[in-house]
């Protein structure tokens, strides 16, 4: 059967277009091709690989910078916070220092009050014995016309300092 | 591509029909011997037949190497059956009952004896068309990938690129591993010549047609290629497991009756894969002439039959041409497949020490490999 017995000339041939085949493709075509199929495949490795870890930086960058915002609203909210505390603080120190400024003026016009009181009373006191030494002059000179009322005193008045003494 | 590839099918299938009408008239009467047309088809010539037209042919160069040295002429001097002399000695095609049948022979003492043929038949043609294209496609790759080094191609150069990965990672390195690089050449280059030789043989005018890889010489030198490459390449350990495998001793000694088997299969390996691409591809192209010649035979009994079967053949011849094309694809990636694991085989160090690492692909391709020889 023809089919079944192969041909020398085709055998022949094949050998030849296989073997320059395979030389051209293995000089000029494959070494190309097959660097060039593993290094894109490298670099698209590379590339996910990369995009990869950009992401997950990005990822922590994201979380950092949302730590970094909380923290400063919490540090914002504790500084108005404190704030707060202080002015109240001022205000109560201020009223503190006002009331007792207010106190020692007050205790200072008392004094001064007190003093000038005594002041009058004792001036009010000399004019009255003032008054009364002149009222007494004038009664005793009055008194005092005859001698035998003078007399009579200066022997009161002995008796007076004997019993005194 | 693709669909340029299914347009010619379609063509092809248009065409059938009236080249074996052809083929039917030149008998000189309306009987037809299929057995005759089969064989014409899926055998070689040494011209081309061009569509419509049974007798003239496209020539091709014969080259033989006749008792007195070599001869050169045109194949349309002797296609037609007639005697042709050349530098004084008579060739001509050898008759029905020659068992050189079809064969350029030359007329020696008025007995036929057949040179060395070293024509550029259609078959030889063929070869080179295919040759030339996948040349043409890959060098087209390699330019484009060297002036863009690392961008992807577009379409039609896609397409080969993706071909080209597919087998490369898919096959190539998934079963060889760190050698790949080395036996890459080889096994990319065996790949994309029988899917060109295929395809090519599915479009059934001029640039196509031949029966190429449905022909026994071509597939044997590409086993025998593998068989040598596995060989040549073959370390220690492939060597002592044919010789002294790890059998008790009464297997290989004194009676080496496992190194036999061994040994018989190292060449049952490559007439394994002779036969598979021989035989898958020839039984398409003869399936698709059936169906054709079907119209015919059934045409001899009443013009209703023929034209009902022509409806169903060229719808059936359609279908088993779409078919072919995968068929195509996948006797050559078989093809390619076993190669690599026959070659792999021939690569791989201790057996036991690897086996509980690396064992289970090494399993699994040996099981495909079971499955498929």
């Amino acid at each position: 059967m023809e089919l079944f017995t192969p041909d020398f000339g085709l055998i022949f041939w094949m050998f030849v277009a296989f073997g320059v085949l395979f030389l051209v493709l293995w000089k000029f075509a494959w070494p190309v091709i097959l660097k060039s199929v593993d290094a894109r495949a490298d670099l698209i490795d590379k590339g996910v690989e990369y995009a990869q870890s950009a992401k997950e930086q990005l990822d922590n960058a994201n979380r950092q910078a949302q730590t970094y915002i909380e923290e400063a609203r919490h540090r914002e909210a504790e500084i108005l916070r404190e704030a707060d505390k202080m002015k109240t603080q001022i205000i109560e120190e201020a009223r503190v220092a006002a009331q007792s400024e207010a106190q020692k003026v007050m205790d200072a016009a008392k004094v001064q009050i007190a003093q000038q009181q005594k002041q009058a009373e004792e001036q009010f006191r000399n004019q009255v014995s003032d008054f009364a030494l002149q009222i007494a002059d004038k009664v005793v000179r009055g008194r005092m016309a005859d001698s035998k009322e003078q007399a009579k005193l200066v022997d009161t008045l002995l008796t007076e300092i004997e019993h005194k003494n | 591509m693709k669909y340029l590839i299914i347009l010619m099918m379609a063509f092809a299938a248009m065409f059938s029909p009236s080249q074996a009408a052809a083929a039917g008239h030149s008998d000189g009467d309306a009987k037809i011997d299929p057995k005759e047309i089969i064989f014409e088809h899926l055998g070689d010539a040494y011209g081309w037949e061009v569509p419509f037209d049974h007798h003239h042919r496209i020539p091709l160069p014969v080259i033989v190497y006749a008792h007195d040295g070599l001869h050169c002429f045109s194949s349309s001097h002797i296609t037609g059956g007639e005697a042709y002399t050349d530098g004084g000695v008579e060739f001509k095609l050898a008759g029905a009952d020659s068992p050189h049948k079809g064969k350029v022979v030359e007329i020696v003492d008025g007995k036929e004896v057949r040179p060395l043929d070293f024509s550029i038949t259609k078959n030889v043609c063929a070869l080179w068309i295919s040759v030339v294209l996948v040349a043409g496609l890959m060098l087209w790759l390699a330019a484009f990938l060297r002036r863009h080094p690392f961008k992807a191609p577009r379409k039609g150069l896609g397409g080969v690129e993706v071909c080209v990965t597919f087998i490369y990672d898919g096959v190539v390195k998934a079963i060889l591993g760190p050698k790949a690089p080395k036996f890459a050449p080889y096994l990319m280059t065996v790949f994309f010549f029988i899917l060109a030789m295929n395809l090519l043989g599915l479009i059934v005018v001029f640039p196509g047609g031949a029966n190429l890889t449905g022909n026994i010489a071509v597939t044997l030198v590409l086993s025998v290629l593998t068989f040598l490459v596995t060989n040549i390449f073959a370390n220690k350990h492939y060597w002592k497991e044919i010789f002294w495998p790890d059998v008790p001793l009464w297997l290989k000694f004194p009676l080496p009756i496992m190194p036999a088997i061994e040994i018989f299969g190292m060449f049952t390996k490559p007439a394994a894969l002779t036969v598979r691409l021989f035989a898958n591809i020839m039984g398409g192209h003869m399936i698709v002439l059936v169906l054709t010649l079907l119209i015919f035979i059934f045409s001899a009994f009443s013009p209703a039959a023929g034209g009902a079967t022509t409806v169903v053949s060229v719808g059936f011849s359609i279908f088993m041409l779409l078919i072919d094309v995968l068929v195509s694809f996948i006797q050559a990636y078989v093809f390619t497949m076993l190669s690599t694991i026959f070659i792999s085989l021939a690569q791989e160090e201790h057996h036991e020490e690897h086996k509980k690492g690396e064992g289970e692909g090494k399993e699994i391709a040996e099981r495909i490999k079971d499955a498929l020889v």
